[in-house]
């Protein structure tokens, strides 16, 4: 059972960083970061998995490969962003947290441009 | 699931707070601050490798080149 492991991970993680906080603050945030990494490279692999399985199907309902692979880029900047930033939330930094996210965001919306022109492409060519 | 990490960084960051402790009480705080300055630079370069391990995977699952 692997959510047991992922629990209990979480749960001695959280009693560390909250003894750690007492004292040093700046230990209990790197505590954090590695049970975070630790977690998501342990399910990364089923998660490869599904993806593997997503992108078999798309091929076989014939989808344009740009608009897959444009929606996996868009999930990948979303976590990472989302990591960075609750990291920094963490430690009480909400600026920068704040900062990354727009990034984050910036970045998708430039990723998303290619299928808003083939989307108002599609709509100049309905209109006569 | 290398768990140990947690426990290792745990640990020296217990160690490096009861060092800071003992150095500031004898009046050496000059070196408490380099103590914790030095822990928290080896505490980085072991979170550094995992953090580009993360970044790795994810660009190669979700194709971010």
């Amino acid at each position: 059972m692997e959510i047991l492991q992922i629990v209990g991970i979480g749960i001695i993680a959280t009693i560390l960083a909250v003894v750690l906080r007492q004292q040093k603050p700046e230990y209990a945030l790197q505590v954090s970061i590695v049970t975070g990494l630790l977690i998501f490279l342990f399910v990364i692999t089923k998660l490869n998995y599904v993806v593997q399985v997503l992108s078999s199907l798309a091929e076989r309902v014939d989808i344009d490969f740009l608009y897959f692979s444009t929606i996996l880029k868009v999930i990948g900047i979303a976590y990472i962003s989302e990591f960075g930033a609750q990291i920094s939330r963490d430690a009480g930094e909400n600026a920068i947290a704040s900062k990354i996210e727009f990034g984050g965001k910036i970045l998708i919306m430039v990723l998303a441009i290619p299928i808003l022109t083939a989307l108002l492409d599609l709509i100049i060519k309905i209109i006569p | 699931m290398n768990v140990d990490l947690i426990f290792k960084i745990a640990g020296i960051g217990i160690v490096v707070g009861i060092l800071h402790n003992v150095l500031a009480k004898i009046g050496k705080e000059e070196y408490a601050h380099i103590a914790t300055l030095v822990g928290v630079v080896i505490v980085l370069t072991m979170v550094i490798n995992l953090i580009s391990k993360l970044f790795d995977s994810v660009k190669t699952i979700f194709q971010l080149y």
